[in-house]
């Protein structure tokens, strides 16, 4: 068994107001070098969990670990820099070129200017967009699909311990989706990086997870990787959810 | 028009007079206003009470807050200096507020999950995208300024006010033409170069 990159333990969070808490006594591990997708429909809690591991959003109740130490007792702003983090409206920065963007988390860290350079050219790179071409360019030069690359070679580029994303391709349309997929599996398996994504879309769940946690509600329905979840759904919401979409199966 | 050309000299004189008392008075305001808005911002609660306040501050009319000040600090340039701090912070709070809460939220968000402090996000995100917003403020302040600051004139504070208030003296209307056809040659002037500020600081943004 390879080391816990993110560990889960009874993470319970309550919005002041709501009637039920958005997530409770979440229980679960993140493997070092995993990708684990958060599979659920909007409201079952799984961005704020997302967010609770670089602690975004405060736990009311149970605790996060990454790599072994409570969250709660690291100094918030430090870890964020060390957890990749890309969303769906990505927020690159408008005022910033694409290479300003993505040298952000080394230029916070205090990295060496060539070294930050070099840097973000292997990570435009890595993300197949031309350093010649983009660096320069701003973020509203950019076509969606373009800027959500430019999002996650952001994410990646201090070489984080682990990467969040939060519906990152929500907003791009199918065949871009697609293509941004089949990249992001590239780079994680090259790279090995922990990896927890959440999502609405069930397809996008089973091409890019190690395992899939299904949530509802604020709770786990079932953690099962893709080929155990379609064969062997633990409940009728996880059959009904993996179903609901008509969706033709792959392999 | 009479005075204006066959008095160059006085005339740019108290030009230049005038410029100091609204630029020494815009940057105080500036001064005061930065905090107070990033504060309001901050605190929605706190933000509509504070606009009202100031609002409210903008209705007295000027006349009116300039003989209670010239009441508390004498005649001179202090009283209208303070009248134009206590205006031009409606104009310049407001537009603080609406450039910092008009920030995009997933630029803002970003930037926290990416790990920036508090005062990074601020000094790095959220004042270089409000920065235009906030310049407009300060050109609408500059504007107002340049007319409210007139009343100088009346309490031995110079500035183009003196041509003004002269002219009705001695009945001289050209002397009240020349002071006035100064003071908006300023406005505008004022108007035309933060509109170019604005311009700009919008344009780093595209």
């Amino acid at each position: 068994m390879s080391e816990t990159a993110i560990r889960f333990a009874g993470a319970t969070v309550r919005y002041a107001g709501a009637d039920r808490a958005a997530i409770d006594g979440v229980t679960f591990d993140v493997a070092a070098g995993e990708t684990v997708v958060l599979l659920g429909p909007s409201g079952c809690g799984k961005s704020t969990l997302l967010r609770t591991v670089n602690r975004l959003v405060a736990l009311d109740a149970g605790r996060v670990e990454f790599y072994g130490s409570d969250v709660a007792t690291l100094d918030a702003v430090e870890l964020r820099r060390h957890i990749g983090y890309a969303i769906q409206a990505v927020g690159l920065f408008a005022h910033m070129t694409v290479a300003q963007n993505v040298a952000v988390v080394p230029e916070l860290l205090g990295w060496e200017r060539d070294a930050v350079r070099t840097r973000v050219d292997e990570l435009l790179e890595l993300v197949r967009l031309d350093p010649v071409r983009y660096r320069n360019r701003r973020p509203r030069a950019l076509s969606g699909g373009e800027a959500q690359r430019v999002g996650v070679a952001r994410a990646l580029a201090a070489k984080p311990r682990a990467l969040l994303m939060d519906e990152p391709f929500g907003a791009v349309d199918a065949l871009v989706r697609a293509d941004l997929q089949r990249e992001l599996l590239r780079i994680v398996r090259e790279l090995k990086t922990t990896t927890l994504f959440v999502t609405h879309d069930v397809a996008e769940a089973l091409r890019l997870a190690d395992r899939i946690v299904v949530m509802r509600d604020g709770g786990i329905e079932q953690v099962a990787a893709p080929d155990d979840l379609l064969e062997r759904p633990a409940t009728a919401y996880v059959h009904d959810l993996l179903h609901a979409g008509d969706l033709p199966r792959r392999a | 028009m009479s005075y204006f050309l066959d008095h160059p000299a006085r005339v740019g004189s108290l030009t230049l007079a005038h410029v100091e008392l609204v630029a020494v008075a815009l940057i105080a305001a500036c001064a005061i206003a930065l905090p107070l808005g990033l504060l309001a911002a901050r605190r929605p609660a706190l933000s509509g009470w504070l606009l009202g306040a100031l609002g409210a501050l903008y209705t007295i009319p000027s006349l009116a807050l300039l003989a209670l000040l010239v009441e508390a600090a004498g005649l001179g340039p202090a009283p209208i200096v303070v009248a134009l701090v206590l205006y031009a912070q409606f104009m310049l709070a407001r537009n603080v507020v609406a450039g910092i809460t008009g920030v995009d939220r997933a630029q803002v968000d970003a930037a926290r999950g990416l790990g920036m402090s508090p005062s990074q996000i601020l000094v790095r995100v959220e004042i270089p995208q409000a920065l235009p917003v906030m310049i407009g403020g300060v050109r609408v302040a500059a504007i107002a300024s340049i007319a409210i600051a007139t009343l100088g004139g009346y309490v031995g504070a110079g500035g183009l006010g003196v041509l003004i208030f002269n002219g009705l003296t001695l009945h001289q209307p050209s002397m009240i033409v020349a002071g006035s056809l100064a003071a908006s040659i300023l406005a505008i002037v004022a108007d035309g170069l933060l509109r170019l500020a604005e311009r700009s600081a919008r344009a780093a943004l595209a």
